[in-house]
Protein backbone atom coordinates (compact mmCIF):
# COMPACT_ATOMS: atom_id res chain seq x y z
CA UNK A 1 0.00 0.00 0.00
CA UNK A 2 1.53 3.42 -1.15
CA UNK A 3 0.20 6.23 1.65
CA UNK A 4 0.74 10.10 0.93
CA UNK A 5 1.16 11.92 3.87
CA UNK A 6 0.65 15.80 3.25
CA UNK A 7 1.68 17.93 6.04
CA UNK A 8 0.38 21.20 6.94
CA UNK A 9 1.12 21.71 10.78
CA UNK A 10 4.22 23.07 11.27
CA UNK A 11 6.20 22.66 14.88
CA UNK A 12 3.68 20.79 16.22
CA UNK A 13 5.15 19.70 19.82
CA UNK A 14 8.64 19.74 18.64
CA UNK A 15 9.88 21.29 21.15
CA UNK A 16 8.80 18.96 23.94
CA UNK A 17 9.14 16.06 21.46
CA UNK A 18 12.55 17.01 20.43
CA UNK A 19 10.98 15.73 16.71
CA UNK A 20 7.92 16.35 14.15
CA UNK A 21 5.26 13.77 15.80
CA UNK A 22 4.45 13.31 12.32
CA UNK A 23 7.95 13.19 10.76
CA UNK A 24 8.69 11.00 13.87
CA UNK A 25 6.14 8.24 12.87
CA UNK A 26 6.90 8.37 9.01
CA UNK A 27 10.36 7.19 10.24
CA UNK A 28 9.20 4.30 12.53
CA UNK A 29 6.24 3.07 9.85
CA UNK A 30 9.31 3.08 7.18
CA UNK A 31 11.12 1.32 9.76
CA UNK A 32 7.97 -1.08 9.60
CA UNK A 33 8.14 -1.44 6.40
CA UNK A 34 5.58 1.20 5.07
CA UNK A 35 5.77 2.69 2.02
CA UNK A 36 5.02 6.46 2.02
CA UNK A 37 5.29 9.68 0.91
CA UNK A 38 5.03 13.05 1.37
CA UNK A 39 3.97 16.58 0.82
CA UNK A 40 5.53 19.66 2.78
CA UNK A 41 3.01 22.54 2.01
CA UNK A 42 1.60 26.10 3.76
CA UNK A 43 4.03 26.84 7.13
CA UNK A 44 5.52 23.13 6.54
CA UNK A 45 7.52 23.93 3.49
CA UNK A 46 9.88 25.73 6.60
CA UNK A 47 11.37 22.23 7.60
CA UNK A 48 12.74 22.01 4.10
CA UNK A 49 15.34 25.16 4.97
CA UNK A 50 18.36 24.10 5.74
CA UNK A 51 19.41 27.61 7.86
CA UNK A 52 17.38 26.59 10.76
CA UNK A 53 18.14 25.89 13.76
CA UNK A 54 16.97 25.48 17.50
CA UNK A 55 18.84 26.86 20.92
CA UNK A 56 18.13 23.80 23.40
CA UNK A 57 14.91 24.78 25.79
CA UNK A 58 15.96 25.74 29.09
CA UNK A 59 13.59 26.00 32.00
CA UNK A 60 15.42 26.93 35.64
CA UNK A 61 18.50 24.28 35.88
CA UNK A 62 16.62 22.26 33.22
CA UNK A 63 18.75 22.64 30.02
CA UNK A 64 17.23 20.35 26.78
CA UNK A 65 19.63 18.25 25.59
CA UNK A 66 18.54 16.62 21.82
CA UNK A 67 16.86 19.79 20.21
CA UNK A 68 15.25 18.88 17.66
CA UNK A 69 16.72 18.88 13.83
CA UNK A 70 13.60 19.27 11.57
CA UNK A 71 15.73 19.49 8.14
CA UNK A 72 17.90 16.48 9.17
CA UNK A 73 15.12 14.57 9.83
CA UNK A 74 13.11 15.40 6.61
CA UNK A 75 16.83 14.63 4.49
CA UNK A 76 16.90 11.31 6.70
CA UNK A 77 13.66 10.07 5.32
CA UNK A 78 14.86 11.19 1.58
CA UNK A 79 17.77 8.94 2.36
CA UNK A 80 15.75 6.05 2.90
CA UNK A 81 13.84 6.20 -0.20
CA UNK A 82 10.78 8.51 1.19
CA UNK A 83 9.66 10.91 -1.57
CA UNK A 84 9.52 14.36 -0.41
CA UNK A 85 7.47 16.77 -2.46
CA UNK A 86 7.89 20.93 -1.55
CA UNK A 87 4.74 22.57 -2.66
CA UNK A 88 6.35 25.68 -4.69
CA UNK A 89 3.41 28.16 -4.68
CA UNK A 90 3.80 27.89 -0.83
CA UNK A 91 7.89 28.82 -0.83
CA UNK A 92 7.22 31.37 -3.26
CA UNK A 93 4.72 33.08 -1.01
CA UNK A 94 7.05 32.44 1.91
CA UNK A 95 9.80 34.15 0.38
CA UNK A 96 11.96 30.89 0.39
CA UNK A 97 14.22 30.23 -2.63
CA UNK A 98 15.68 26.92 -4.02
CA UNK A 99 19.05 27.11 -2.78
CA UNK A 100 17.80 27.40 0.89
CA UNK A 101 16.36 23.90 0.79
CA UNK A 102 17.99 20.89 1.38
CA UNK A 103 19.01 18.31 -1.22
CA UNK A 104 16.33 15.39 -2.90
CA UNK A 105 12.98 17.31 -2.61
CA UNK A 106 10.56 17.57 -5.31
CA UNK A 107 8.74 20.95 -5.93
CA UNK A 108 5.31 20.63 -7.30
CA UNK A 109 2.69 23.09 -8.05
CA UNK A 110 -0.68 23.04 -5.88
CA UNK A 111 -2.46 23.01 -9.20
CA UNK A 112 -0.40 19.31 -9.28
CA UNK A 113 -1.80 17.85 -6.05
CA UNK A 114 -4.94 16.20 -7.11
CA UNK A 115 -3.14 14.15 -9.97
CA UNK A 116 -0.57 13.25 -7.28
CA UNK A 117 -3.01 12.13 -5.12
CA UNK A 118 -4.63 9.89 -7.64
CA UNK A 119 -0.91 8.15 -7.62
CA UNK A 120 -1.89 6.62 -4.31
CA UNK A 121 -4.12 4.19 -2.12
CA UNK A 122 -4.65 6.13 0.74
CA UNK A 123 -3.75 9.85 1.46
CA UNK A 124 -3.45 11.30 5.21
CA UNK A 125 -3.88 14.90 5.89
CA UNK A 126 -1.44 15.82 8.92
CA UNK B 1 -20.83 0.29 -0.13
CA UNK B 2 -21.62 -3.44 0.29
CA UNK B 3 -20.08 -5.64 2.96
CA UNK B 4 -18.87 -5.30 6.22
CA UNK B 5 -16.12 -2.66 6.07
CA UNK B 6 -12.81 -2.26 8.19
CA UNK B 7 -11.87 1.09 9.06
CA UNK B 8 -8.99 2.61 10.57
CA UNK B 9 -8.68 6.11 12.49
CA UNK B 10 -5.93 7.85 14.07
CA UNK B 11 -6.69 10.50 16.87
CA UNK B 12 -3.93 12.62 18.32
CA UNK B 13 -5.64 15.03 20.16
CA UNK B 14 -6.42 15.05 24.10
CA UNK B 15 -9.72 14.89 25.60
CA UNK B 16 -11.64 17.67 26.52
CA UNK B 17 -10.08 20.40 24.48
CA UNK B 18 -11.61 20.79 21.09
CA UNK B 19 -14.11 19.42 18.59
CA UNK B 20 -12.18 17.26 16.62
CA UNK B 21 -12.28 14.33 19.55
CA UNK B 22 -16.14 15.05 19.30
CA UNK B 23 -16.02 14.59 15.48
CA UNK B 24 -13.93 11.62 15.56
CA UNK B 25 -16.11 9.82 18.37
CA UNK B 26 -19.42 10.70 15.99
CA UNK B 27 -17.27 8.96 13.05
CA UNK B 28 -16.36 5.94 15.36
CA UNK B 29 -19.84 5.25 17.00
CA UNK B 30 -21.60 5.34 13.24
CA UNK B 31 -19.23 2.90 12.15
CA UNK B 32 -19.75 0.93 15.35
CA UNK B 33 -23.66 1.06 14.74
CA UNK B 34 -23.10 -0.11 10.84
CA UNK B 35 -21.14 -3.32 12.34
CA UNK B 36 -18.38 -2.43 10.95
CA UNK B 37 -14.75 -3.48 12.03
CA UNK B 38 -13.00 -0.48 13.61
CA UNK B 39 -9.29 0.29 14.59
CA UNK B 40 -8.24 3.01 15.81
CA UNK B 41 -4.76 4.51 16.54
CA UNK B 42 -4.40 6.86 19.62
CA UNK B 43 -1.47 8.68 18.70
CA UNK B 44 0.24 11.78 21.22
CA UNK B 45 -2.53 13.10 23.60
CA UNK B 46 -5.29 11.13 22.21
CA UNK B 47 -3.58 8.67 24.64
CA UNK B 48 -5.68 10.21 27.26
CA UNK B 49 -9.04 9.39 25.83
CA UNK B 50 -9.09 5.79 27.49
CA UNK B 51 -7.41 6.46 30.50
CA UNK B 52 -9.14 4.79 33.60
CA UNK B 53 -8.51 7.46 36.07
CA UNK B 54 -10.90 10.32 34.74
CA UNK B 55 -13.41 11.20 37.44
CA UNK B 56 -16.54 13.14 36.98
CA UNK B 57 -16.91 16.50 38.95
CA UNK B 58 -18.97 19.04 40.25
CA UNK B 59 -20.09 21.88 38.26
CA UNK B 60 -20.63 25.27 41.12
CA UNK B 61 -20.97 27.74 37.58
CA UNK B 62 -24.17 25.28 36.70
CA UNK B 63 -25.40 24.71 40.04
CA UNK B 64 -24.89 20.97 39.44
CA UNK B 65 -23.13 18.54 42.23
CA UNK B 66 -21.61 15.69 40.52
CA UNK B 67 -24.74 13.43 39.83
CA UNK B 68 -26.65 16.16 38.29
CA UNK B 69 -23.66 16.78 36.00
CA UNK B 70 -23.33 13.46 35.02
CA UNK B 71 -20.49 14.73 33.36
CA UNK B 72 -19.61 12.07 29.97
CA UNK B 73 -15.87 11.00 30.66
CA UNK B 74 -14.25 9.90 27.03
CA UNK B 75 -13.14 6.10 28.78
CA UNK B 76 -16.76 6.15 29.01
CA UNK B 77 -17.23 6.82 25.38
CA UNK B 78 -14.63 4.56 24.47
CA UNK B 79 -16.08 2.22 26.20
CA UNK B 80 -19.76 2.39 24.76
CA UNK B 81 -18.19 2.35 20.97
CA UNK B 82 -16.54 -0.97 21.77
CA UNK B 83 -19.98 -2.56 23.27
CA UNK B 84 -21.43 -0.70 20.81
CA UNK B 85 -19.46 -2.32 17.91
CA UNK B 86 -19.56 -5.60 19.18
CA UNK B 87 -23.58 -5.42 19.61
CA UNK B 88 -23.64 -5.23 15.85
CA UNK B 89 -21.58 -7.69 15.44
CA UNK B 90 -17.85 -5.51 14.93
CA UNK B 91 -15.29 -4.71 17.12
CA UNK B 92 -13.02 -2.12 18.38
CA UNK B 93 -9.37 -2.85 18.17
CA UNK B 94 -8.06 0.16 20.36
CA UNK B 95 -4.43 0.93 20.50
CA UNK B 96 -2.67 3.30 22.17
CA UNK B 97 0.97 4.32 21.40
CA UNK B 98 3.42 2.77 23.85
CA UNK B 99 5.89 5.64 23.95
CA UNK B 100 3.18 8.30 24.11
CA UNK B 101 1.64 6.54 27.05
CA UNK B 102 5.10 6.58 28.93
CA UNK B 103 5.66 9.80 28.57
CA UNK B 104 2.29 11.12 29.87
CA UNK B 105 2.21 8.52 32.95
CA UNK B 106 -0.98 7.38 31.19
CA UNK B 107 -0.86 3.53 31.78
CA UNK B 108 -4.26 2.74 33.12
CA UNK B 109 -6.50 2.44 30.65
CA UNK B 110 -10.42 0.97 30.17
CA UNK B 111 -10.65 -2.50 29.51
CA UNK B 112 -10.06 -3.46 25.97
CA UNK B 113 -7.40 -0.84 24.87
CA UNK B 114 -3.88 -2.09 24.18
CA UNK B 115 -0.37 -1.19 23.89
CA UNK B 116 1.35 -0.69 20.40
CA UNK B 117 3.44 1.02 18.30
CA UNK B 118 3.84 2.63 14.96
CA UNK B 119 4.02 -0.34 13.15
CA UNK B 120 0.07 -1.36 14.15
CA UNK B 121 -0.93 1.67 12.90
CA UNK B 122 0.46 0.40 9.29
CA UNK B 123 -0.73 -2.84 10.03
CA UNK B 124 -4.31 -1.53 10.74
CA UNK B 125 -4.23 0.77 7.87
CA UNK B 126 -2.75 -2.03 5.10
CA UNK B 127 -5.54 -4.10 6.52
CA UNK B 128 -8.07 -1.32 5.69
CA UNK B 129 -10.77 -0.23 3.36
CA UNK B 130 -9.51 3.34 4.40
CA UNK B 131 -7.91 5.17 7.10
CA UNK B 132 -8.61 8.80 8.69
CA UNK B 133 -6.39 10.84 10.61
CA UNK B 134 -7.73 13.28 12.59
CA UNK B 135 -4.18 15.55 13.70
CA UNK B 136 -3.81 18.12 16.13
CA UNK B 137 -3.69 21.70 14.24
Amino acid sequence: MKTLNIIETAYRATLEEQDDPVIWIIHAMKGAGADHSIVLRANAVNYAVKAQGVPPLAFGARRQQQAPHLAEAVGGLTAKGVEVYVVSDDLTERGLQGEELIGGLKTIRKVELPALCGRYDQVWHW
Amino acid sequence: MKGKKTLTFLLMDAPFENARTTTALRLIDIAARRGYDINVFAYEGAVYLPFAAQKQHANAVHGHDVVQEDHPLPREWVEAVVLEAAKNGGRVDWVNCGLCVDERGAVDAVAGVRRGSPADFWKMATASDNTLVIATK
